[in-house]
């Protein structure tokens, strides 16, 4: 077998013993490449996320960080390279995160009845409803139909959907992107107290401003690439990739 | 012709009795062979709108071919089953109620199927990722997909409504237009309209385009409501 073909989905825990790890991290990215429409949308990631904190993921439209948080999450598989969860495949892996997409899909139904909907197909406890509206600020809009809410309430409903599975690892696709600077900050606490509980976090955003202050580390994706990967301190001081040097400042990368 | 149209007016406003009993029987069979294909379609449109299993391209195309069987043959292969040399002839039900109900069913089910596919698969496109990230059971996906398409099967299950209770070959063939047991809309049209009682039958047309009419209304209605409540983003 050629090691195109042995991706992360098929081949067996590197371990025996591992079959379910008691944790996810480290994750560990190595060549994965993904060609779609015939573009390479991701042309060899190379990516190690160590346990813990909040890793930002940014790049320019179009760079390939949606796309990368889907293989992440086991949403689709790579045509080569491997993904791996701590020795599980990321396929294996998704029940234990949860993924806000960038536009995120609610039921026709409630806003209460969506949240009760994944409780229940999870098994979780369905008397949370109520805290986790609270939580993100919609508990007055328990009865509105979902698909009602602003675009800046259903980010807000995607994300208590994904706290609601209790996730190991969060991954978010710009889920502040059309919020109010006061939603963005509940949003942003929401985020750093579950990271802090022990969620791993995985962020993507355009908002340098917030990146800064959520970010530990930060990924910079540039067509399909990781071009760069440092801690924020010296990301943001000392982009290590021109690309990301224009981005920060402001000019358009392409 | 004028002079018959007003006896058949009078007729449907003083609530003939014999009117009043061919629609009611009608509404009944056509109501229940309804709920029947839907209790059949919904789930095996779902499960071919959800499912990837050997053998779904052939029920697709089954489904899609079904969907235009010709009444009276439908009529006919329920008769030879239903007959007294036929496989089900022990159970007495030809020219009754329930023959009719059955024809029907088999009628409209492939219709309520091939329409809730279309429906369903449409949605679950929508849905697919999101089903995914929350690693749901088959069950649970085709459970939400037929929920939250609930409006759309609606109108599917009013287009099924609709063909039945239009439908004439089917209900002749194996209800045999019996008075007062097995006459309904359409069988007394073509009965009366051949015997010369222009009025009854003009009735009985007034009655089943008022409901033409008035399942297209709902199935208007559906549509907008769905749009509203979001249907479309
Ligand atoms: N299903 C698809 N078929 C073909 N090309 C696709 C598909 N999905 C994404 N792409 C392409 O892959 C590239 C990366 O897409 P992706 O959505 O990951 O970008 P992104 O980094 O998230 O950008 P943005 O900041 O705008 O959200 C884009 O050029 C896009 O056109
Ligand atoms: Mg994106």
């Amino acid at each position: 077998m050629s090691d195109v073909a042995t991706s992360a989905f098929t081949r067996r825990p590197r371990a025996e013993a591992q079959e379910a790890p008691a944790t996810l991290l480290p994750f560990r990215a190595e060549g994965v490449a993904l060609t779609l429409g015939g573009a390479r949308v991701l042309d060899g990631v190379d990516l190690t996320l160590a346990p813990g904190g909040c890793t930002v993921l940014m790049g320019p439209n179009g760079a390939g960080k949606s796309l990368l948080l889907k293989l992440m999450h086991g949403l689709t598989a790579p045509d080569a390279g491997t993904l791996s969860w701590n020795g599980l495949g990321a396929q294996a892996a998704t029940a234990r995160q949860a993924l806000v997409f960038q536009r995120p899909v609610l039921l026709r139904r409630s806003v209460k009845a969506n949240l009760d909907f994944v409780l229940k197909a999870r098994g979780g406890d369905r008397g949370r409803v109520a805290e986790l509206l609270e939580h993100v600020g919609l508990a007055d809009r328990a009865r509105t139909p979902a698909r009602r809410l602003s675009g800046g309430e259903q980010q807000r409903l995607a994300l208590a959907r994904a706290l609601a599975t209790d996730p190991e690892v969060l991954l978010l696709d710009e889920p502040t992107a059309s919020l109010d600077p006061g939603a963005t900050q509940a949003i942003e606490r929401i985020v750093a107290r579950a990271a802090a509980a022990g969620t791993r976090v995985i962020f993507v955003t355009h908002d340098v401003g917030q990146a800064r202050r959520l970010a530990e580390d930060v990924v910079f994706l540039h067509r399909g690439r990781v071009v760069d990967h440092a801690p924020a301190a010296r990301f943001f001081d000392a982009p290590g990739d021109p690309a990301a040097r224009a981005y920060l400042d402001g000019r358009l990368v392409v | 012709m004028g002079e018959a149209l007003a006896l058949a007016i009078s007729l449907v406003a003083s609530g003939d009795a014999d009117l009043a009993e061919i629609v009611a029987l009608s509404l009944r069979v056509s109501l229940s062979a309804t709920l029947l294909a839907a209790a059949i379609g919904l789930p095996l449109g779902a499960l071919v709108a959800v499912g990837r299993f050997p053998g779904r391209g052939a029920v697709l195309v089954a489904m899609n071919a079904l969907m235009g069987l010709p009444p009276v043959v439908v009529g006919l292969v329920v008769y030879l089953h239903l007959s007294r040399a036929g496989p089900l002839g022990f159970l007495g039900l030809l020219y009754t109620p329930w023959a009719m109900i059955l024809a029907q069913t088999i009628l409209i089910a492939p219709i309520v199927a091939a329409l809730a596919r279309q429906v369903i698969e449409d949605l679950h496109a929508e849905y697919r990722d999101q089903f995914r990230s929350l690693c749901l059971s088959r069950g649970q996906v085709i459970g939400a997909l037929l929920w939250d398409a609930r409006l759309s099967l609606m109108t599917v299950g009013l287009a099924g409504f609709g063909r039945a209770v239009a439908e004439v070959g089917a209900v002749m063939i194996v209800g045999g237009n019996i008075d007062h047991l097995t006459r309904v809309m359409t069988t007394a049209i073509a009965l009366e309209t051949s015997r010369g009682d222009l009025p009854l039958a003009l009735a009985l047309g007034i009655v089943l385009l008022v409901i033409a009419l008035g399942v297209n209304a709902a199935v208007q209605t559906l549509h907008t409501r769905a749009a509203r409540s979001g249907a479309h983003v």
